[in-house]
């Protein structure tokens, strides 16, 4: 029997082989991929906000609605500018910590830096109100009374808290695919540690900076679960559209395209902006000042830069991350474990919210994963040219950089036309353009590493287009298709603000919770606590697979 | 004065040893060279005298200093890497003007020093290219003239003519060594091309496994290996293996495999030793047909070459043992393949060596 299977599958091997020689079945392979890209993941959400934009007008009646959505507009990037910036400012230290430190103990500390990355936004913005807020559990406690209310600043923490190891993993990636012969070469010629950073490691790696800063950028502006829990009374743009959509006051909807239009508008220039003017921007490489960084570079302040990082890192990123597990371990003590595996009260709909969440996170995996590779190849390839590969590769960010509720109300405009498609289609479609960009920015970066000359020898030792895409590209490239899918994975299952627009109906598990902590649903804070407890230990597990995939041990 | 000393220094990467308690000494204005085969811990040493890695145990001193714990910026040094390292972000003056930036000279000094280093690599109209404008040549004489212009008076070079064309190669040492003769600078060179080596320096440490075998001038180390691996890595030998059968104050006679005898002048063992005699293929001589005589040893012709500026045969001797002539090619006759001949071994020209304790082609390994 498994010999039949073999033969079978060599013949499929065979068949696709001899089908990929033929440009015609290429071709229509790749026209299939644009097509999915355009029609499902980059067209809808820029149709929806056309198709009402006829609404628009309303806003402008409504003097007040209008001055609201100005301040949650200018909000957000006021936010997410003043978040990248200290984000880059407290993670460049660290990865430079993971990076030079000599210790065993930094690879913990650098699995340790992803947690907040892997832990569900909303289940993040919660534990991080508990710690900071919450005057019976967290540090307030304390104090007696709420050592940072709900507002501005909270928001600020938490989208400090969930980029930051965003900024982290790029600088880390980035500094150790450094040539370190730089720095040494600065360092023979007599500059200090500091000197030898500042004048040649940091302008190297400037657009490896610039990318970590759009990264932290794009996160903040486009988070939406974890802000709606820590906001309290103050809005920035998905707060304010969320409010909207749940108020559905006189006017919402051309407030709604209003605040979404602006927010994808000045998303898309103001990243447009940083990659035209980024490479561009030079840093202050001839002035030194030498005593000064001499001192900068003793033993003593570079242990004191060590320590205040790791502080910075424990106090205010990983303790309030998992401060949440303080409530659940309340939970599993007295009793509210039981009720949740028995699934009998608020439990009812939690465990179907999970399996929505994971199902729906499974099928958007599959589907890109399946759609997003050949347009990886197309882009690191160039298959269609220069310039239309470059666009692409451009137009390929969009769905990641503009916020996600906005990207999600006007999916759900979109797609409202189409009545036929059921609420779970909505919601696919949603996680679908959500997550493609994570996969194909992913693997387009592992496809260029691939020596094309590898190919090339391949080719002439008599391999197919698909035998040189089985035994040469596939192989060299799955650690990153493996993260690749991961990070789609997670990102979904963590996915909010999208959600919220779409759907009426169904809850995934962030959007339970969201309901749960607004006391929509009224929940204690233990049955919370457990609620996001379930969700940080999978996607806990989903982390430890993902590392040990990455670093090929798995 | 920039002269260089180490003391018992050991440098280990986990478990791998790089450096194994190495002691050496460069002397002032000496043009010195580390060679040895790839991963033998040359580059490891050079860095050590850098202070880009610091040593386990032992101690290094420069200008009888002691610098093992002082950072490299503070040692005097000017390196230049396999890869050049020349800043991407930088033009060739920026580069060679960076040492004297960083080191806060007046403006009108970096000025001035900046323009000596570059016309003396013959760069200086080439200033405002940065690197990827240059080729690999222009490349490596920028990354000299930086390294020099930070008033380094002890320079170290990494494999610095590794990168380029073989003839670009060739001319470059010369001058390499030109320059740091006419700056009166102390060089400490590391290649894994004995060639190279033994063209530009003074004096020459052979390493392997971390260790230093023999340090010697270059003749010194061609004419008087002291090790096996030194009689191989430096030149070409032929080893062949046998015991001592008799010593006399002259020198001893070796029988060889098949009981050949071979006498060897200059050169003394106890009898019953096993040892390795090497002999170079260019002290051989080779003559037509079968001949007797003091240490000829009849065979015939395996295999010919033309090499250009030689001949080069690899004789079969009627042991079984093989050995390869060398011979100017424009002297003398030539011999076919298949042809009988007569090889003679130099007495004065041969040397011996104890059989290593872990087998001869151990020894002799590359890697």
């Amino acid at each position: 029997m498994d010999g039949l299977i073999t033969v079978k599958g060599r013949n499929l091997g065979r068949f696709l082989e001899v089908l990929s020689s033929k440009r015609s079945i290429r071709s229509l392979i790749y026209a299939c991929t644009v097509i999915f890209f355009f029609a499902l993941i980059l067209l809808p959400p820029i149709l929806g906000i056309l198709l009402k934009w006829n609404l628009i007008g309303q806003i402008f009646e409504n003097s007040s609605l209008m001055s609201r959505a100005m301040s949650a507009i200018y909000a957000s990037f006021a936010i997410a500018l003043f978040v990248s910036i200290i984000d880059v400012i407290a993670g460049l230290p660290m990865a430079w910590f993971i990076w030079k430190g000599k210790s065993k103990w930094l690879n913990a500390l650098d699995t340790l830096a992803d947690i907040p990355f892997i832990v569900p936004t909303v289940a993040l913005g919660y534990s991080i109100w508990l710690f900071w807020s919450n005057e019976t559990q967290g540090i307030s406690s304390l104090f007696g009374a709420s050592l940072v209310s709900p507002g501005w600043l909270l928001i600020i923490l938490v989208h400090f808290v969930f980029s930051y190891p965003a900024v982290v993993r790029v600088m880390v990636g980035a500094l150790f695919d450094y040539k370190r012969t730089y720095e040494e070469a600065s360092r023979t010629l007599g500059a200090a540690p500091v000197t030898a950073d500042r004048t040649v490691t940091f302008p190297i790696l400037k657009t490896s900076f610039i990318a970590a800063f759009t990264l932290a950028f794009a996160r903040s502006i486009s988070e939406t679960g974890a802000t709606v829990i820590v906001a309290g009374t103050f809005e920035n743009g998905p707060v304010l559209i969320n409010n909207l959509k749940t108020t559905q006051q006189l006017g919402y909807e051309g407030a709604l395209v209003f605040v979404s239009f602006i927010l994808i508008a000045v998303s898309c220039m103001i990243f447009a902006t940083i990659m035209i003017l980024g490479p561009k921007l030079k840093m202050p490489v001839r002035k030194v000042w030498p005593v000064a960084e001499r001192k900068l570079s003793s033993h003593g302040l570079t242990n004191l830069r060590n320590t205040s990082t790791l502080l910075v890192f424990f106090v205010l990123v990983l303790i309030p991350s998992l401060f949440v597990a303080l409530p659940a371990i309340y939970a599993i003590l007295n009793g509210t474990l039981n009720e949740a595996l028995s699934s009998t009260g608020i439990w009812q709909g939690y465990w179907q919210s999970l399996s929505l969440s994971y199902g729906v996170a499974f099928v958007a995996t599959l589907l890109n994963t399946v759609a997003g590779l050949p347009m990886a190849i197309l882009i690191a390839r160039k298959r269609l040219g220069v310039l239309p590969s470059t666009i692409l590769d451009v137009l390929v960010n969009i769905p990641m950089i503009v916020p996600s509720i906005a990207l999600g109300v006007s999916l759900s405009i979109f797609w409202n036309n189409f009545p036929f498609i059921p609420e779970i289609g909505l919601l696919l479609f949603a996680h679908l353009s959500i997550t493609y960009p994570y996969f194909v920015r992913s693997m387009t970066a592992a496809i260029e590493r691939v020596d094309m000359d590898l190919e090339e020898a391949s080719k002439t030792l008599g391999a197919k287009p698909f035998a040189v895409f089985r035994t040469i590209i596939l192989p060299l490239t799955k650690y990153s298709l493996f993260a690749g899918a991961i990070m789609m994975f997670t990102r979904s299952v963590s996915e909010t603000g999208a959600t919220l627009a779409v759907v009426t109906e169904l809850k995934t598990a962030p959007v339970l919770l969201v309901e749960w902590v607004k006391q929509i649903v009224p929940a204690s804070p233990m049955e919370i606590g457990l609620g996001c407890g379930f969700l940080i230990i999978l996607s806990f597990v989903i982390l430890l697979i993902s590392r040990g995939t990455v670093r090929g041990r798995y | 004065m920039p002269e260089v000393r180490l003391e018992n220094v050991t440098k280990k990467y986990g478990k791998i040893i790089a450096v194994k308690n190495v002691n050496l000494h460069v002397h002032d204005k000496e043009y010195f060279s580390l060679i040895g085969p790839s991963g033998c811990g040359k580059t490891t040493l050079l860095r050590l005298i850098a202070g880009l890695v610091q040593p386990d145990e032992g101690k290094i001193f420069i200008e009888n200093k002691l610098v093992t714990h002082i950072p490299p910026e503070d040692r005097g040094i000017g390196f230049v890497f396999q890869t050049y390292a020349l800043f991407p972000h930088m033009n060739a003056w920026d580069n060679v003007t960076y040492g004297p930036r960083v080191k806060a000279w007046e403006e009108e000094k970096r000025e001035r020093i900046g323009r000596e280093m570059l016309e003396m690599v013959k760069l200086y109209e080439r200033a405002d290219a940065v690197p990827k404008e240059l080729s690999g040549g222009m490349m490596q004489r920028v990354a000299l003239a930086r390294a020099l212009a930070a008033d380094a008076k002890l320079l170290l070079l990494d494999e610095p003519l590794g990168a380029l064309d073989a003839k670009i190669r060739f001319d470059l040492r010369y001058e390499l060594r030109k320059l740091v003769k006419d700056l009166g600078l102390t060089a400490v060179h590391v290649t894994h091309d004995q060639g190279e080596a033994m063209a530009i320096s003074d004096r020459i440490a052979v390493m392997k496994k971390g260790r230093i075998l023999q340090v010697d001038t270059p003749q010194e180390l061609y004419m008087k290996p002291q090790h096996v691996f030194v009689a191989n890595f430096i030149g070409e030998s032929n080893f062949l293996e046998g015991y001592i059968v008799e010593t006399n104050d002259k020198g001893c006679v070796i029988e060889l495999r098949g009981g050949v005898i071979v006498n060897v002048v200059n050169q003394t063992r106890n009898k019953g030793e096993r040892v390795v005699l090497a002999v170079r293929p260019e002290t051989l001589s080779i003559e037509k047909g079968h001949k007797k005589g003091l240490n000829c040893i009849t065979g015939h012709i395996e295999r010919f070459r033309f090499e250009g500026t030689d001949v080069r045969y690899e004789v079969r001797l009627k042991n079984e043992d093989v050995v390869v002539i060398v011979r100017p090619a424009l002297m003398g006759e030539w011999f076919n393949e298949g042809e009988k001949v007569t090889a003679c071994f130099p007495t004065d020209k041969s040397y011996l060596f104890t059989y290593p304790s872990l087998g001869l082609r151990s020894e002799l390994a590359l890697e």
